[in-house]
């Protein structure tokens, strides 16, 4: 799984990061969403499909990743 | 294109008796019929009713549907020829981009969710101040003037930075504002002191600034009228909706024992409870949208110029989307739900309000381990349909002491 994020959509709503904190974060400047592990690992993917149905903005979506 | 749609002739007035959590019958009834309903609004416009929890997610998602306020119809009144203006400077709210980005943006990075956790020891603390002061005082209580007011109010001006002072004016006007039961007259004159006031702060932070968010705002170029219509949005939006959702949420706990127990019993629950008293209350009932251009929404076409009234309450209740609809489950799995909005006008302050009640709620319930109503529930004074947010007027609780 590979996860990209559109910081133009983005409004820094947060969810994504109360989903799956391991992951997302907001960028201390302007809220908008930073990816801290752009292919998260098993455990996380979950919470990480969670987040882009939640995401206000629709600004996540993924892709197959190197290791799926 | 599409059948034609189920239609509803007037908005309901009342919540079924009894049932002071559930939305009226008749929109429920709607949204047993379908997703989306044509209702025409006093006046003859010809509008919409979306009740379902997709559909309500795509009509806020899509930004042919305006928050304008100068586009939007009142859904039960008709004004006739009277011209809305738009929305006042900074009021974003009721503002499409790119007016809604430029106050907006500003304000994200302050609402995140790390900068609002970081609050969490501050909410505690202040809460455990109301509590003392409640039990000093009670048994009984009125929750809503002991508890469920005071600690948004008190975070929210010090998050802007209201001296403590000037805050009991200020609450009785925005009161004033959210009740649906105050005159014109009145509500004119709480307008107006409240503009009075807000023109006295933003000066007097432009003039000293202090460690908050309004002097934060003086360094940007946003000019006084625009800083005075943010604070007027922030301050109205963080003070009556949180307090709701305290006070209508303990109402709710206290008639659901085994719920209330399951949370007492785990406070690690709280995240998930909280999540489900904003479904299950969705206190934010109701929000306007008016199409840009024709969209074609659930097989109905949406002329350009309709308005189309949201109903997050209702969807929230969706059987299609959650299990049970009308039953509080406080350990309920299923995620996402419509209380805080959805697209960009997103609640802009839903971290703060998580935080605060993921703190609140199990503070008082451990506080107070035998809380209860001190009056029979029909006699709890419940807000009218007509107040923009639903909640209690008066919630009056005892203990043993
Ligand atoms: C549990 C409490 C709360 C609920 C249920 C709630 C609900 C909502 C909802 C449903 C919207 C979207 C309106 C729409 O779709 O047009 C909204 C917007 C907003 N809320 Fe909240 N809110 C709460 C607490 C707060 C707090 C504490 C603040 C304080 C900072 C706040 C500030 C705002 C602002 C500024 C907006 C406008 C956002 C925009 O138009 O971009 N809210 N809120
Ligand atoms: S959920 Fe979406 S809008 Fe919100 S911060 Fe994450 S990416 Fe941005």
């Amino acid at each position: 799984m590979r996860i990209t994020v559109d910081t133009e959509r983005c409004m820094g709503s947060g969810m994504c990061v109360l989903t799956a904190e391991e992951v997302f974060d907001q960028r201390e400047d302007d809220g908008k969403v930073v990816v801290l592990r752009p292919e998260p690992p098993a455990g996380d993917r979950d919470a990480v499909r969670e987040a882009v149905g939640l995401c206000p903005a629709g600004a996540i979506t993924l892709s197959a990743g190197d290791r799926t | 294109m599409g059948e034609a749609p189920h239609t509803i002739t007037t908005l309901p007035t009342e919540r079924p008796p009894g049932r002071p959590f559930d939305p009226p019958p008749e929109l429920v009834e709607a949204r047993r019929h379908g997703p989306i309903s044509a209702y025409t609004f006093p006046g003859g416009k010809q509008g919409w009713l979306v009740t379902g929890f997709d559909l309500v997610r795509q009509v806020l998602a899509d930004q042919r549907f305006s928050s304008r306020k100068e586009l939007m119809l009142h859904p039960t009144v008709d004004y006739g020829d009277f011209v809305v203006p738009p929305a006042p400077p900074g009021e974003f709210l009721l503002m499409d981009e790119p007016r809604h980005g430029r106050y907006r943006r500003p304000l994200t990075a302050r609402f995140t969710v790390r900068r609002m956790r970081l609050l969490t020891e501050r909410i505690e603390q202040v809460t455990a101040e109301h509590l003392d002061a409640m039990a000093k005082a009670g048994p009984p209580a009125d929750l809503v003037t002991a508890f469920a007011k005071p600690i948004p109010a008190v975070m929210i001006c010090e998050l802007l930075g209201v001296p403590y002072e000037e805050r009991g004016s200020f609450q009785e006007n925005v009161d004033k504002f959210m009740d649906g039961e105050t005159n014109d007259e009145d509500l004119m004159a709480a307008y107006t002191s409240t503009q009075e006031y807000l023109a006295g702060l933003v000066a007097a932070k432009r003039a000293n600034p202090t460690d908050d968010v309004l002097s934060e705002l003086t360094e940007s170029d946003l000019d006084d009228e625009e800083l005075r219509g943010i604070a007027l949005i922030l301050l109205a939006a963080g003070i009556d909706t949180t307090a709701n959702m305290l006070s209508l949420g303990t109402f709710a706990l206290l008639r659901h024992p085994e719920q209330l127990a399951a949370l007492r019993g785990d406070p690690a629950l709280a995240d998930r409870a909280v999540e489900e008293l904003l479904r299950y209350l969705s206190v934010a009932k109701t929000f306007m949208r008016t199409a840009l251009e024709d969209v074609e929404v659930g097989g109905q076409l949406i002329r350009a110029g309709s308005p189309v009234i949201a109903s997050y309450h209702t969807a929230n209740r969706d059987p299609d989307r959650f299990t049970d609809p009308h039953g509080l489950d406080l350990a309920r799995q299923e995620g996402g739900h419509l209380a805080f909005g959805h697209g960009i006008h997103q609640c802009l302050g839903q971290q703060l309000a998580r935080v605060e009640m993921r703190v609140a709620f199990p503070a008082l319930l451990g506080r107070f381990p035998t809380l209860r109503l001190a009056v029979d529930p029909e006699e709890v004074d419940l807000r009218p349909e007509t107040a923009d947010i639903y909640g209690v007027k008066r919630l009056p609780v005892t203990w043993d002491a």
